[in-house]
């Protein structure tokens, strides 16, 4: 089912948790909706869902406005961050209930939750309570619950953040494969960067209730549409640069060093220039730069950490901590000065007020 | 606060008790023991606290007594009128006041004045209300065309007349504690059960009454205890009597009645003890049974 919002807005009190949110969801796709805590990411499902009641905007299920329609009525299924599974109730009677409120005749629901069940593999558990279950398989039959009577929509609401490590990891992948074996368009509410870019078909980034940024992860990782964006992505994050652009637009003065940086390309909108800027690069895309002829930037070391496959370089520029991810094989110490290159076409340019990437 | 036990502390913990155990030992185990063997002194002289014969006549009298049957089987049946109604009303009323509504404190204190106003006060109140000519009952009972019931003074309609002050009595204590089982029900399963399709009468019937369970089950022990041991309603609403013809003789009136009216101190408690012997089976059999209902 695709799904539209047209300006939805929501207001409780005297705070706008969500502010004119204009979407469209695509059938059969998932969509992470990511954000800190407080911008409107739970309140925007709890619309979808019906629980809360959009202060304006018109939300659209197809071609059905369900604004007014109550959530009984809205062929959903929704996973809750704790699962909420009935507790007095076996797994079984669990993911048979929304058959038993729709009026499916037993034998009918019970051959349906097995079915069901089977798909979440869950089928050896159907007899026990959810309390005599761990996380992971709470996590399971709430999936199962909320997809047994064949909704068109399944709203997620942070599933994972209860799970261990490992598990959130597996679960994740299984959210992915469950979702594209029924093709069900799928929502899913996350503050965790890494899982929204892993599972989505798109992620829908929000920040003060404001949509910041709706594309694919990928695009969303390369191409930020602002600073707060390509912040809000990526671990270690972004370094940022406080920068001022030459009289030819296309060096970059970074402030206070002598550093200089060429663009590849003319900034897109040059009507936004306003002297201040600045330059955000991502730990991955800095190399080590050996051939002391080639531009890069004069960074002295203050650290190198080792993680896992990488090292993480802490350095120092002019005044500025930043951190780049280098190859192992190269051994620095502390103290030492390096030159460090950015990849081409890598190098990320902000307005420094409104935080717009000027260069994409 | 785990420090070693010694003679000294231990010696100023029993003295802190003291007082609390004084009392309890004076007014609740000395009397609950002494009853006990007294409901075996046959021939007993109180005023010299003389006992020349024990034996288990007392018992023999009063299972050969009909008015020990009939004050049982009013019990019983003052049980059954109250505790199953009771409940039923408390928790109807304790899901309305746990709803956002308007004036819901003004309402929680109106609903728990009857459990902090005195039974005799309030009976002389009921009195007037099932007043055959002057009561309020009679006079809307009379809107709808129903001739005056002579509430207090007709022998069927006496006990009913009790189990209503009884519910009524007991609604305020029952309300508060289902309305704290109610909170204690987490709100997200209400939402799923919204999501999963469940109308406002499904979400009451399948997730408010089978979480609520075991507060249901504590109010059903604690009101099926104490209806066995009505007494207080039965002499202030029929000013001293066990009502007309003693239809609404329950046990303890019985008890009281021997001891008080006939001095027959070991038949009372022999009495007492066979009340307490029913209370504890009645007790087993819930606890048998409610290890069911908890999940």
């Amino acid at each position: 089912m695709k799904i539209q919002l047209k300006d939805i807005t929501m207001r409780f009190d005297h705070t706008t948790a969500v502010d004119h949110l204009n979407v469209t969801i695509e059938e059969g796709k998932l969509v992470s909706l990511l954000g800190p805590s407080g911008c409107g990411k739970s309140t925007t499902l709890y619309m979808l869902a019906g629980l809360y009641r959009p202060s304006e905007g018109e939300l659209y299920f197809g071609e059905r406005l369900v604004n007014k329609i109550e959530p009984e009525n809205r062929e959903i299924g929704m996973v809750f961050q704790n699962y909420a599974l009935y507790p007095h109730l076996t797994v079984l009677k669990n993911i048979m209930f929304p058959l038993k409120m729709a009026k499916v005749p037993k034998k009918e629901a019970e051959a349906r939750a097995k079915e069901m069940a089977a798909l979440v593999q869950i089928d050896h558990l159907l007899d026990r309570k959810p309390s005599q279950l761990s996380g992971g398989q709470q996590q399971r039959v709430a999936i199962a619950r909320a997809l047994v009577k064949k909704p068109k929509l399944l709203l997620l609401d942070e599933p994972l953040s209860n799970l261990d490590a490992r598990l959130r990891l597996e679960m994740r992948e299984e959210i992915r494969r469950i979702q594209q074996e029924v093709g069900i368009t799928t929502i899913f509410v996350t503050h965790d960067q890494e899982e929204a870019m892993s599972i989505s078909d798109h992620v829908l980034l929000m920040k003060d209730g404001r949509m910041q940024q709706y594309s694919a992860p990928q695009d969303m990782y390369d191409y930020p549409k602002n600073k707060f964006v390509a912040q809000f992505l990526g671990n270690p994050p972004i370094n940022i640069f406080p920068a001022k652009l030459s009289d030819d637009l296309q060096t970059i003065v970074l402030q206070d060093t002598r550093e200089t940086l060429q663009l590849e390309a003319p900034i897109s909108d040059p009507a936004a220039m306003n002297g201040d800027y600045e330059l955000g690069i991502r730990p991955e895309d800095f190399y080590i730069e050996t051939d002391s002829v080639k531009a890069g930037l004069k960074v002295e070391t203050i650290r190198v950490e080792r993680i896992g496959r990488d090292n993480l370089l802490n350095a120092k520029l002019g005044q500025i901590n930043l951190r780049a991810i280098i190859s192992p094989d190269v051994k620095i110490n502390k103290g030492d000065m390096i030159t460090l290159g950015i990849r081409p076409g890598r190098a990320r340019l902000f307005d420094s007020s409104s935080g717009h990437n000027l260069l994409h | 606060m785990n420090d070693k036990p010694t003679l000294n502390k231990t010696l100023k913990a029993v003295l802190y008790l003291l007082p609390a155990l004084v009392i309890i030992v004076t007014f609740s185990i000395y009397p609950i023991v002494k009853s006990f063997f007294m409901s075996f002194y046959t021939d007993y002289d109180y005023f010299k606290d003389l006992v020349y014969a024990r034996g288990l006549d007392n018992y023999k009298v009063i299972f050969e007594d009909p008015e020990f049957w009939k004050s049982l089987g009013n019990t019983l049946l003052f049980v059954v009128g109250v505790v199953p109604l009771s409940i039923i009303i408390s928790l109807v009323i304790a899901t309305l006041l746990n709803q956002k509504i308007k004036f819901r404190g003004l309402f929680r204190t109106i609903y728990f004045l009857p459990f902090v106003t005195s039974v005799v006060a309030v009976s002389i109140v009921w009195r007037w209300i099932f007043h055959s000519q002057y009561g309020v009952l009679n006079y809307f009972l009379g809107l709808f065309g129903i001739s005056p019931i002579n509430w207090l003074t007709d022998p069927t309609w006496a006990m009913p007349s009790l189990v209503i002050l009884a519910i009524w009595k007991g609604l305020g204590y029952n309300i508060i504690i289902f309305l704290a089982g109610l909170q204690n029900i987490n709100q997200q399963y209400y939402l799923a059960a919204k999501i999963d399709g469940a109308g406002a009468w499904e979400r009451f019937k399948n997730i408010t009454v089978p979480l609520l369970s075991p507060t249901t089950f504590f109010i059903s022990i604690v009101s099926i205890i104490n209806s066995f041991k009505v007494f207080d309603e039965v002499y202030a609403l029929f000013g001293g009597q066990p009502g007309p013809a003693g239809s609404a003789e329950t046990i303890v009136y019985y008890i009281y009645n021997k001891f008080y009216g006939e001095w027959d101190f070991g038949v009372a408690s022999a009495a007492a003890y066979v009340l307490f012997l029913v209370i504890f089976i009645f007790t087993l059999i819930q606890l048998y049974f409610g290890k069911k209902v908890n999940y």
